[in-house]
């Protein structure tokens, strides 16, 4: 139904503003009488009028629709008083599924009956009035806006409002998401710590919410909660799978920063920078599937050779894994900065007999040393947030450890075990998943932002 | 004298020496990035691009013995051969193969042989041809999982009995239908085709890639104008206030917020407050475009920002107001690099995985989504699925699916490039 009403509202905006533009020019030659505006204005101005309180309308009821069908099928069974709230929701399930063929119970046959009835009548009724509403007003409209027209009215001011007004909802959008993310994360969220203290979500050890899971949600005993949802092993796993991404990616990035900056010429720079930038278009399932298929059975096959216990969800393979993922992050954030230092300061440091390396230790790096301070800031939050390829390399079960050849489990890699499937609203165990979330929308938001304060701050100005 | 020039040597010379060991450990960085590049396409390709022919077996039905006249299946409609029992008539037509077997045991072993579909594809055959069927027909069979790996070399042949899926006996029977020649090769045009499926050798991509690009074309629509006219805004018209201050950091945060954390807006709001149906490419969408919006509107007003203030002046010295300086002069020469963080977007969209597990997009579908408001997978879902799956033909068909998703992104990375190249008025 909404497909068809929408190729018809667009219709209806085309048909509508030859119909305005064909009005102004025959007022033109008729009236000798000089609009205000060029006449295709006039067809914007009628399509607008078409469209768009049409359209509002039609959101409106399509967004509404459910809950007054809902109350008007119900209406026999909330009048007997004896249903709650998520019985009645369940019992409108039930009815939709009969309505479509799905025979589902014996007994209430009469109310039943009743009530499918009710509902393929409304359905049918709500079906026929939107169209009449929405294509009416639309029509009723076309027409109040034609007659509208005259030499009185400046359409081009109204349209041109309306694009102004379109454009800055649509800037709006960003600040919505932003307030999107922080509601959901913080209503969850709460409600998860008005079950479970938050300082032992902060500072417990031990992280197994399928505990609860387990168990009614009538007979939680709180000592359990307090034992379930303690998320220090997740944050240290987080940190050293982190930590050892940055042992991959710093060096490496930082020295290949340099090479690209400093000594390649410039055909290798040419071909070999878009090649390392491949790193960062690659989708993170694939580092995910390639950390765990090839990169830990290897890392587990070294290690057993060299007489270790290595798991095969170790730490090792998916943090280094992911440091090959951030090294284009931080070679091309450092060898943007690295050149942006002023030549005069090379060529400065060459006049007194430096060599290159002495220039680029002792000169070049300082200088640039917020920038790429900045550029690391960037990537550990840029690891900390990753999610692929530790929900498919590390480690599922939490473990408080710092040995990198033990699995260790993440933040991220825990919301997704939590979350992945089916849930059950109105669970701790489903609320923890927003907790986290929550901690690692602060934490990377905190990052970025020092980042940025670090490189506005301690960047020294040469000109 | 000389001691003193021959400290300044040795110093010198020490110097040097640091110095290309410096350079050295440069180009090592350098080559270890380089190289991990070409191990994962290696890695990725060599054990991905098998799953793109599959193993057929030819096989002999006698359809005489199914009815008594073969013109009959003329008169037929496609309801009269579903309506057919085929099944012990086509085990038959297997057992064809080694009329001696005589155990009953055995006899299960060589149906194994072939993928559980067997029937249906005898089925499809007839249906297609049925009006020109012959007394014995030779039909390619699809072979099992087991099979087709051992065919295409990736199965240790060489393990013991009780460690291995396929049987002695299975190999016994597999060898001499090579020696046949009943066994070959083919496109695996149902691995492109098809949705998913618990049996590997049936499993395809069809679905996740009509998943995908339902979930990128409402990102497209979505995103796309949203983006185009937020950056106008804040480039052409935004008055320097607080309120667009604050839009913009806004949107410089979000292009830094985790993608999961888009996964559970999704799931908060989308889902569990605004009620759309769980794991459609519709909702998929949405989140996706909430989180390209930030690289889109970046992108977008930089190349707003690239077109000189000559264009907007002459403009409004000939008498256009703003609105139509920037809508018709500046935007259209600002559309190339626009067009271009778009597709970048939208490829960073085809590529995201995390958000799409929050909202359900990890149903395992067999059947090919029609519309954007069907359950269905995407293609990076479809790696992670398979990824976690045990049997051994689920990885070819990773890799492949990996190498097909890599083939996306390049075109539309080429894509961006091109229209760059081709477009981009410089000044």
């Amino acid at each position: 139904m909404g497909f068809i009403l929408i190729s018809l509202m667009i219709l209806i905006g085309i048909a509508s503003y030859f119909l305005g533009n064909l009005r102004a020019k025959n007022l033109r030659t008729s009236n000798q009488k000089n609009l205000k505006s060029l006449s295709h204005y006039y067809g914007y101005y009628v399509a607008l009028w078409a469209v768009v309180p049409a359209l509002l309308i039609l959101l409106m009821i399509t967004s509404f629709k459910s809950f007054f069908i809902e109350q008007y099928v119900l209406s026999d069974f909330i009048a007997l008083g004896s249903y709650t709230e998520t019985e009645l929701s369940l019992l409108f399930t039930q009815i939709e599924n009969t309505a479509l063929g799905i025979k589902l119970f014996d007994e209430n046959t009469i109310l039943i009956n009743g009530a499918v009835n009710k509902l393929n009548y409304i359905n049918k009724t709500s079906e026929n009035l939107t169209y009449v509403t929405v294509l009416g007003l639309s029509g009723l409209l076309v027409l109040y806006s034609l007659f509208n027209i005259n030499n009185k009215l400046n359409s081009r001011k109204i349209v041109e409002k309306f694009l102004l007004v379109l454009y800055f909802t649509c800037s709006l959008v960003a600040i919505m998401t932003t307030v999107g993310i922080i509601f959901s994360l913080l209503y969850e969220t709460l409600r998860f710590f008005s079950q479970v203290p938050i300082t032992d979500f902060l500072f417990g050890l031990n992280w197994s919410p399928q505990r609860v899971f387990v168990r009614e949600a009538g007979d939680l005993d709180t000592r359990d909660l307090a034992n379930a949802f303690g998320a220090v092993p997740l944050f240290a796993g987080t940190f050293l799978i982190a930590l050892i991404a940055m042992c991959v990616s710093v060096p490496v990035g930082l020295l290949t920063a340099i090479y690209m900056s400093e000594y390649a010429s410039p055909k290798v720079r040419d071909w070999a920078k878009p090649i390392i930038e491949i790193l960062a278009g690659i989708p993170t399932v694939v580092y995910g599937f390639f950390a765990a298929l090839t990169v830990a059975p290897l890392v587990r096959d070294i290690g057993q050779g060299a007489g270790l216990t290595v798991s095969s969800e170790s730490a090792l393979a998916a943090g280094f894994v992911m440091g090959i993922m951030i090294i284009p992050f931080i070679s091309s954030l450092s060898d943007d900065v690295i050149k942006s230092v002023p030549q005069s300061l090379r060529e400065g440091s060459y006049a007194m007999g430096a060599t290159k390396r002495e220039t680029i230790v002792k000169v070049l790096l300082p200088a640039a040393l917020p920038g790429i301070v900045g550029s690391f800031l960037l990537a550990v939050s840029r690891a900390i947030g990753e999610t692929m390829i530790v929900v498919m390399a590390a480690g599922l079960n939490a473990k408080l450890t710092a040995n990198p050849l033990d699995a260790a489990t993440t933040i991220t890699t825990q919301i997704v075990v939590i979350l992945i499937g089916d849930q059950e609203f109105d669970s701790p165990k489903t609320q923890s998943a927003f907790a986290l979330g929550l901690t690692l929308f602060v934490v990377t938001l905190a990052l970025n932002f020092i980042a940025l304060q670090v490189v506005k701050k301690y960047t020294e100005r040469y000109d | 004298m000389t001691d003193r020039i021959e400290q300044r040597i040795n110093s010198l010379n020490k110097r040097l020496n640091s110095e290309k060991r410096f350079r050295i450990y440069c180009i090592g960085a350098m080559s270890f990035a380089l190289a991990w590049v070409l191990i994962l396409f290696l890695n990725i390709f060599s054990s991905g691009y098998s799953a793109f022919y599959r193993t057929v077996i030819q096989v002999d039905v006698p359809f005489l013995n199914l009815i008594e006249d073969t013109t009959q299946f003329t008169e037929m409609s496609s309801e009269d051969i579903n309506n057919l029992s085929m099944y012990s008539f086509s085990k038959k037509a297997i057992y064809g193969l080694f009329p001696d077997i005589e155990e009953k045991k055995d006899k299960k072993m060589l149906i194994r042989l072939f993928s559980i579909e067997f029937e249906q594809e005898i089925r499809e055959f007839l249906k297609s041809n049925k009006s020109n069927i012959n007394e014995t027909e030779t039909i390619y069979l699809t072979a099992s999982d087991d099979v087709d790996q051992v065919n295409k070399g990736n199965y240790p042949r060489d393990l013991d009995e009780d460690k291995r899926r396929i049987k002695d006996i299975q190999l016994l029977f597999f060898d001499d239908l090579v020696d046949r020649g009943l066994v070959s090769y083919e496109f695996n045009l149902p691995f492109l085709m098809r949705g998913d499926s618990r049996e590997p050798e049936l499993a395809g991509v069809g679905g996740s890639i009509v998943g995908s690009l339902f979930t990128i074309l409402v990102v497209l629509i979505l995103s796309f104008p949203i983006g185009i006219f937020a950056a106008i805004y804040l480039e052409e018209f935004a008055p320097k206030n607080r309120v667009t201050d604050f839009i913009e950091i806004n949107i410089n945060n979000l292009a830094a917020v985790p993608s999961i954390v888009f996964g559970l807006l999704g799931l908060g709001i989308i889902l569990n407050t605004f009620g759309l149906p769980r794991s459609t490419p519709l909702v998929g969408g949405i989140v996706l475009s909430l989180m390209t919006l930030p690289t889109i509107i970046i992108a977008t007003r930089a190349s707003l920002r690239a077109v000189p203030p000559s264009i907007r002046e002459g403009a409004l010295a000939v008498g256009a107001t703003k609105m139509q300086a920037v809508m018709h002069h500046v935007v259209p020469v600002a559309m190339p690099g626009a067009l271009t963080g778009t597709i970048i977007g939208l490829a960073q969209a085809l590529g995201e995985t995390a958000p799409l597990l929050l909202i359900g997009m990890v149903a395992f579908v067999v059947d090919v989504p029609q519309t954007p408001l069907d359950a269905s997978a995407s293609l990076p879902v479809q790696v992670y699925l398979w990824s976690e799956s045990a049997e051994r033909g689920y990885v070819e068909k990773t890799s492949a699916t990996i190498m097909m998703l890599l083939g996306f992104l390049i075109l539309m990375n080429l894509a961006a490039v091109l229209i760059r190249r081709k477009f981009e008025t410089k000044w």
